[in-house]
């Protein structure tokens, strides 16, 4: 899933404080399991809003919603009959969200209210990891699905560097090293075999290096 | 002989050949670096250039090379993989061998996060071992990445380093073999002060027939201070200084404490150059290099009026 945090509220009012009425719209999906942009944090936010308001002595009009997925068309509708009532939306979505109400509702500002971050897991409750960096060509298989792309801070892919100690990363103790993982995770599966061979630079051209992705399947086009 | 490098005709010559780590400034005045240059000339047999060392930003290592090379240097170029994607790293490897440069040592680079542009997109387009890989298919096949022919190929003397005392302890023979395939001419280590550990390692690359295949050289740095030892020993990524070093040197007044690392220093020069499969030292007297010949003679190990052009 997608990881993302709730901006500051601060940041928040500078980029909406030019509008007089709001609508906070949430995302249900992955930025609902990471806490930071379901039903649930789209109703604090639009709670904190106000109430930012009123002991800043302003008036605004604050309405909300939420939606299952901001990312797909069919959800997007959803609030179609709310938009043209306010002046902004404010999204708790992703990047994917924020763009996606931006290409349907083409004349309304569309506003971020959360810093999107990374495809990862929820390790425990409160606590996300990022463990892939979509770069195209997985090659999880040959590295006991560990990914030295995304888990190693400087994506070796014949590591781990000089910099590992104790099973930690150089720049962070609080980061696993990566390259720690693999070697552990290959050596209980018994492939450390695997390791031996000279791996060749990464084709990036499938990563966003190649410019911005998409897919395009026919067999799924209405 | 593989290339024209004065490192290589001195590890082959059978003698216990001293490299020398020779930082650029922080900025465009080059006579610092001259004089950093000129206290280094005549008692190494090469000069490793660092490239902006710690991610901190300093003057290009490519131009600090030929700077050095013009003095009467041998340079070894330290390249990074942090800072710059193929394109560039393979481009500069075609302009440092134009400009007289015959050594290069790969590198991926100690993160950005550590210097003084912590906001930096790191590149890591490469890893240490695939620019090792380019630089020897340079020379050996005169291709780049992809295979494409190149006018000139240069012929680069190819080093790595490796970190003995680095997590996973058994993998780090490994990956030493690794780089060794991967066409690893030379290698110089991480700063030793784990003597035992370092014994350890070569035992494994003995034994693995490594000693055969590549020149190591063990990494040396001299302890200014026990703040130094201990800020080391804490905070400098991969350093394994053991405890009765640092306190050796906290019992040290602190006058003295500088006469007391270079005691250590010469001390493990003596130690490594028993080690069988050693040979050399890599000097990495940081910020401190015109304390190199001084180190050197303590260590009995004479100047090198013939080492250089």
């Amino acid at each position: 899933m997608i990881v993302a945090e709730l901006k500051e509220i601060d940041e928040i009012r500078k980029m909406i404080d030019r509008y007089s009425s709001i609508l906070v719209v949430g995302c249900d999906s992955c930025v609902a399991e990471c806490a930071a942009g379901g039903a649930r944090e789209t109703q604090l936010l639009a709670a904190a809003l106000k109430l930012s308001y009123l002991k800043d002595g302003q008036k605004r009009i604050i309405s909300e919603a939420c939606i299952d997925r901001q990312c797909v068309d069919d959800f997007i509708d959803g609030i179609a009959e709310k938009v043209p009532e306010h002046e902004v939306v404010l999204s708790l979505g992703c990047g994917a969200g924020v763009q996606a109400l931006a290409r349907v509702y083409t004349d309304k500002p569309i506003i971020p209210a959360l810093n999107t971050l990374f495809i990862g897991e929820t390790q425990m409750r409160g606590v996300w990891v990022e463990n892939c960096l979509g770069c195209g060509q997985c090659k999880l298989g040959y590295f006991g699905a560990v990914c030295p792309v995304a888990r190693c801070s400087k994506k070796l892919m014949n590591g781990p560097c000089g910099g590992s100690k104790g099973g930690r990363c150089e720049i962070d103790p609080e980061i696993p090293c990566g390259w720690d993982l693999i070697i552990r995770r290959l050596e209980a599966i018994g492939e450390l075999d695997r390791l031996g061979e000279y791996v060749p630079p990464v084709n990036w051209s499938t990563s966003h290096s190649g410019g911005p992705r998409r897919v395009i399947r026919e067999d799924q086009k209405p | 002989m593989k290339t024209e490098s004065l490192l290589e005709k001195a590890l082959e010559s059978g003698k216990f050949v001293v490299t020398a780590e020779c930082g650029p400034p922080k900025g465009a005045d080059k006579e610092i670096l001259i004089k950093k240059g000129k206290s280094l000339l005549g008692w190494i047999d090469a000069v490793n250039v660092t490239d902006n060392q710690t991610a901190i930003v300093r003057m290009s290592s490519v131009a600090a090379c030929s700077i050095l090379k013009q003095l009467g240097h041998e340079p070894i170029l330290q390249m990074v993989t942090r800072d710059r994607n193929r394109i560039a790293l393979q481009s500069d490897l075609f302009g440092a061998y134009a400009l007289g440069v015959r050594n290069v040592l790969c590198l991926t680079g100690d993160h950005q996060s550590f210097g003084n542009q912590k906001e930096a997109a790191g590149v890591f387009d490469l890893d240490s071992v695939q620019l090792l890989k380019t630089a020897h298919d340079m020379r050996e096949s005169g291709i780049i990445i992809g295979g494409e022919a190149i006018q000139g190929p240069p012929q680069l003397f190819v080093g790595a380093a490796e970190n003995p005392f680095a997590d996973p302890l058994d993998w780090r023979v490994i990956r030493l073999g690794k780089k060794v395939r991967a066409g690893a001419d030379f290698i110089q280590t991480q700063c030793i002060y784990n003597l035992a550990r370092f014994e350890t390692f070569m035992a494994q690359a003995r034994d693995m027939g490594l000693t055969e295949k590549t020149y190591i050289l063990a990494g040396v740095t001299p302890l200014k201070t026990v703040g130094m030892a201990r800020y080391m020993a804490t905070k400098v990524a991969g350093m394994d200084i053991p405890e009765e070093l640092i306190s050796r040197m906290a019992k040290t007044p602190k006058e003295k404490q500088a006469e007391e690392g270079i005691k250590i220093a010469v001390e493990t020069i003596r130690r490594v150059k028993e080690i069988p499969g050693v040979a050399g030292i890599h000097l990495m007297a940081i910020e401190w290099e015109h304390m190199v010949p001084e180190i050197l003679q303590a260590a009995g190990i004479g100047n090198r009026p013939a080492g250089v052009a």
